[in-house]
């Protein structure tokens, strides 16, 4: 066991170390100069003066250093926790400005991502049993997957929003509300969350259950189903092998989705203007804004690997030939 | 899975919930500093707007002045003077009154009894030490030490400034533009902290002071021992202003017509409509709807062939029918540029009899006729016409992407070219990618609304004209055109006094002989100061109706001293 994590642990670092360096390049790499355009921004026309300010500036950011200087530097800063200084909302830490968003992020993204996950996967394997089910479930479930997203959030706010007027349309909680440790607060927060969280849920709910609907079947017609079923195991016992089969591949799945789940929804947070780190994301490359987009970055990188890890250590639980290798001495 | 797995689940999902909710409460109120109770702001004393700011706000520092969260300065930092659009001249504010006394200085005169928000005075050291940080070679304003030689405080009211070049007309502006921060606070902060500190506890002399800010908003909380109230006989009218920003239009009319937004100074694609069916209210209830801003230029790169030629550009001109943009595009929001560009607000300032010899107006013919007399001709057939060396004319026109309004504005601008035998195609890059290509000269024609209206066309001109040209254009003359005389001109009528009306009328009708000739760029049309309010919390917006406040009710980076603040005085609460 300990073999095992120690293997994969190592495999992490590695891969971090990767992902980091990488993120470092691309930025630098995309096309512009984020400090002629910070110049340009300020209405300087004077070359003496632009000049001067380019100098400043470049010297801020760490420009002018050679290129594995900054390299270093980036590492070095990275370690004390440091990201560098926005330079679209000059001059905020680009940590802060991720950590006031990362909260919207994971507040509306985990709940969604987990819930649409377990209720896919419930009414999946129910379908698989249930003929009546099954011809209700299944075609919901392909309506929801292969209704465009954009869609069925304008069709949420339209319906809940705009016409019941039952929640908010837009925002994180509302304009003439401060943030507090309070229940109005709080209520206001909710209302504001139902929206964006119910058009997540709802689009990857029928991915989930077809894909549950399908492995049951699957298994239910496989070679150790049948022998169980001709050995006379009782039909509740069968499913019960069939389901942890089947939940395997989902579990993959579900680690995939929670690694980006950093990144945000998007769609979502532009269609509610929810605040977070997609739209975050956006603005950073609109306005070439290489250490916000760097600490962006480095939050999915970081995300996707402890999401990896965490399902590494779901399936030692839930899957024993996972264990059974290990004892083995192979991963 | 039975029935008991499925309930533990379902808890714990619960419990999943509320814990990232609790989570999402606990990170956002690092924003809020001194919420007050229940948190919630009283609506008949709270004003919402958006339209200023695209993104977080950044800082509030005002010497930042292109990206401090917009009312810094305005609301928080004041300046020496207003400027009235509507008289077109200075009205005092910190200043009592301020006067050229030798050609070369300039004594201003501080009112008295005006207190930083901290409670200590403002005196005449403050204003020098103000001015004085322009001499900071990164500052952004160090190019006034150019001409400025010194700012010194004669006694506790009153600063003289000496030039080494008396630019008048650039004075006035910068006069309206300079804000005054407290030496007692700004003097002992490091050059960097001066240049770019955040500023986030900013003490100034204005009407508000800095309550709260978080990631999507603003908010401003009225002093009531503003200076103002007994000097000016003042009060702005919200005790609380709330800046959001801007995430999308769809979102700002979905908040408009909720009545959760008081104002906003967006462009809205359709806002003719909104104001038609009253959900809205703008400052004509017929077009052009608003009062104009901006000139929106066509530019066209004038080290390129065939836009080197001044009888090109004039054909060019002629060709673009600005009509149908103003019509098809904009729903008539704009007005039709003048021929010479200069904002309606400085109409005195146009020689009519000039324009009406020289000007030119949409004319396809009249557009085809210069081309063929200047020897452009169509020699491969295709309707098009070709340099006069034979080679073909394929132009670029180049606006940013996502501006929707230009995007179709470009499209009629090239099919109308077409009409005239121009070729040009449209492109819609990234406004990044755009802005560098824009000032390194890389491009054949592009829009742009880079100055605003200000208190003397001298702005504009120096858009057109200035010289030298440099290898980066950061803010004018993006199109490189170089003309001795006319930059003299101009440079002539920067040296006028600004009470000088003649005088400058005489200038400028020299400039505009030369510009009308030349055409280094073209005017299309007036941008407007985008302004929709609604009526459900506050009333009294300022419109052209009789009786009502005519102030500009924009409260836009730099407009707030243009009359945007004087409009919050005048707006009244419903209950």
């Amino acid at each position: 066991m300990r073999r095992y994590f120690a293997r994969k642990l190592l495999i992490y670092a590695l891969t971090f170390v990767v992902a980091v360096t990488v993120n470092w390049m691309i930025p630098r790499f995309m096309p512009g100069d984020p400090v002629a355009a910070m110049v340009a921004r300020a209405r300087v026309s004077q070359p003496e003066a632009v000049e001067a300010m380019r100098a400043y500036y470049n010297d801020l950011f760490g420009f002018d250093e050679p290129v594995w200087q900054q390299y270093l530097h980036f590492w070095g800063a990275l370690l004390q926790g440091d990201f560098g200084l926005s330079i679209w909302v000059f001059p905020k830490p680009v940590a802060d400005v991720l950590l006031d968003a990362l909260p919207y992020t994971l507040g509306l993204m985990i709940p969604s991502v987990l819930l649409s996950w377990f209720v896919g996967n419930w009414a999946g394997a129910l379908a698989a049993r249930r003929k009546v089910l099954d011809n209700t479930v299944l075609p919901a479930g392909y309506l929801l997957t292969a209704m465009p997203y954009m869609w069925i959030a304008v069709i949420l706010a339209w319906a809940l929003g705009s016409k019941a007027g039952w929640f908010p349309l837009s925002g994180g909680y509302s304009l003439d509300i401060q943030p507090t440790w309070s229940t109005a607060f709080a209520v206001d927060l909710l209302q504001h969350w139902v929206l964006p969280f119910l058009s997540l849920f709802l689009v990857a709910l029928g991915g989930w259950a077809i894909g549950m609907r399908n492995m049951i079947i699957y298994e239910l017609e496989s070679d150790y189903s049948s022998y169980l079923s001709a050995l006379g195991a009782p039909q509740r016992l069968i499913r019960r092998y069939a389901f942890r089969n089947a939940v395997l591949p989902q579990i993959t799945g579900l680690a995939l989705q929670l690694g980006v789940l950093v990144a945000g929804a998007l769609v979502t947070e532009i269609v509610f203007a929810y605040p977070g780190l997609g739209s975050l994301i956006l603005a950073a490359i609109q306005n070439q804004d290489f250490f916000l987009l760097q600490g962006a970055f480095l939050f999915i990188v970081i995300g996707v690997l402890i999401a990896n890890f965490l399902i590494d250590i779901v399936y030692v639980v839930v899957d024993p030939r996972t264990r059974t290798g290990m004892a083995g001495g192979q991963s | 899975m039975g029935t008991g797995f499925r309930g533990r689940t379902a808890a714990t999902l619960a419990v999943i919930a509320l814990a990232a909710t609790a989570c999402t409460g606990g990170g956002s109120s690092a924003g809020g500093s001194g919420g007050g109770g229940g948190g919630a702001l009283p609506r008949n004393e709270t004003l919402y707007t958006t339209g200023t700011q695209w993104g977080p706000p950044a800082n509030y520092n005002p010497l930042h002045n292109w990206d401090h969260a917009t009312g810094t300065k305005g609301l928080v930092y004041e300046t020496l003077f207003h400027f009235d659009p509507n008289e077109g001249k200075l009205t005092p504010w910190l200043a009592e009154s301020g006067s050229w006394t030798g050609d070369k200085t300039y004594e201003m005169k501080l009112r008295p009894g005006i207190t930083w928000s901290d409670g200590k005075p403002l005196t005449a050291k403050d204003v020098a030490y103000s001015y004085g940080l322009g001499k900071i070679e990164a500052s952004s304003f160090h190019t006034l030490w150019s001409w400025l030689s010194d700012a010194k405080a004669v006694d506790a009211t009153t600063v003289r400034f000496t030039f080494k070049q008396a630019r008048y007309q650039e004075w006035d502006f910068t006069l309206y533009g300079q804000p005054i921060v407290p030496e007692h606070i700004w003097s002992k902060r490091a050059e960097k902290e001066i240049l770019d500190g955040v500023n986030d506890k900013p003490v100034g002399t204005g009407a508000y002071t800095l309550k709260s800010h978080s990631q999507d908003r603003v908010v401003w909380q009225r002093r009531d021992d503003w200076w103002g109230v007994k000097a000016l006989s003042m009060k702005p009218a919200p005790r609380y202003i709330v800046d959001v920003s801007n995430p999308s239009n769809e979102v700002v009319i979905g908040q408009l017509g909720q009545g959760q937004l008081d104002l906003s100074n967006n462009f809205l694609p359709g806002a003719s409509s909104l104001i038609k069916s009253k959900k809205v209210v703008s400052y004509y209830d017929k077009p052009p709807y608003m009062l104009s801003a901006n000139t929106a230029w066509l530019v066209p790169n004038t080290t390129r062939k065939p836009m080197n030629d001044a009888a090109f550009r004039r054909a060019l001109a002629a060709s673009v029918d600005t009509g149908k943009i103003v019509k098809g595009v904009y729903g008539e929001l704009v007005k039709p540029a003048n021929p010479t560009g200069l904002l309606p607000q400085w109409d005195k300032f146009v020689d009519q009899d000039l324009v009406s010899r020289e000007g030119f107006s949409f004319d396809t013919d009249k557009a085809k006729q210069i081309l063929a007399d200047a020897g452009y001709k169509d020699t491969d057939g295709d309707g098009l016409v070709e340099n006069k060396d034979g080679s073909k004319i394929s132009l670029k026109l180049a606006v940013p992407t996502g501006w929707t309004d230009w995007m179709e504005a470009a499209k009629v601008i090239a099919s109308s070219a077409k009409d005239a035998g121009i070729s040009i195609t449209t492109e819609f890059p990234d406004a990044n990618a755009l802005n560098e290509t824009r000032g390194k000269g890389n491009f054949d024609l592009v829009v742009n609304n880079e100055r605003q209206l200000s208190s003397t066309p001298w702005t504009y001109y120096e858009y057109m004209f200035q010289l030298p040209v440099q290898k980066q254009q950061n803010t004018v003359n993006f199109g490189r055109y170089e003309n001795e005389e006319a930059w003299k001109l101009v440079q002539e009528l920067g040296g006028v006094k600004t009470d000088d009306t003649e005088g400058m009328k005489k200038v400028i009708s020299k400039i505009q002989a030369i510009q009308l000739k030349e055409m280094p760029v073209i005017p299309l049309w007036y941008n407007g100061l985008w302004a929709q309010s609604t009526t459900g919390s506050w009333t009294n917006w300022p419109s052209d109706a009789a009786g009502a406040p005519k102030y500009a009710p924009a409260l836009w980076r730099n407009w707030l001293e243009m009359g945007g603040f004087e409009a919050l005085t005048q707006i009244k609460p419903v209950k």
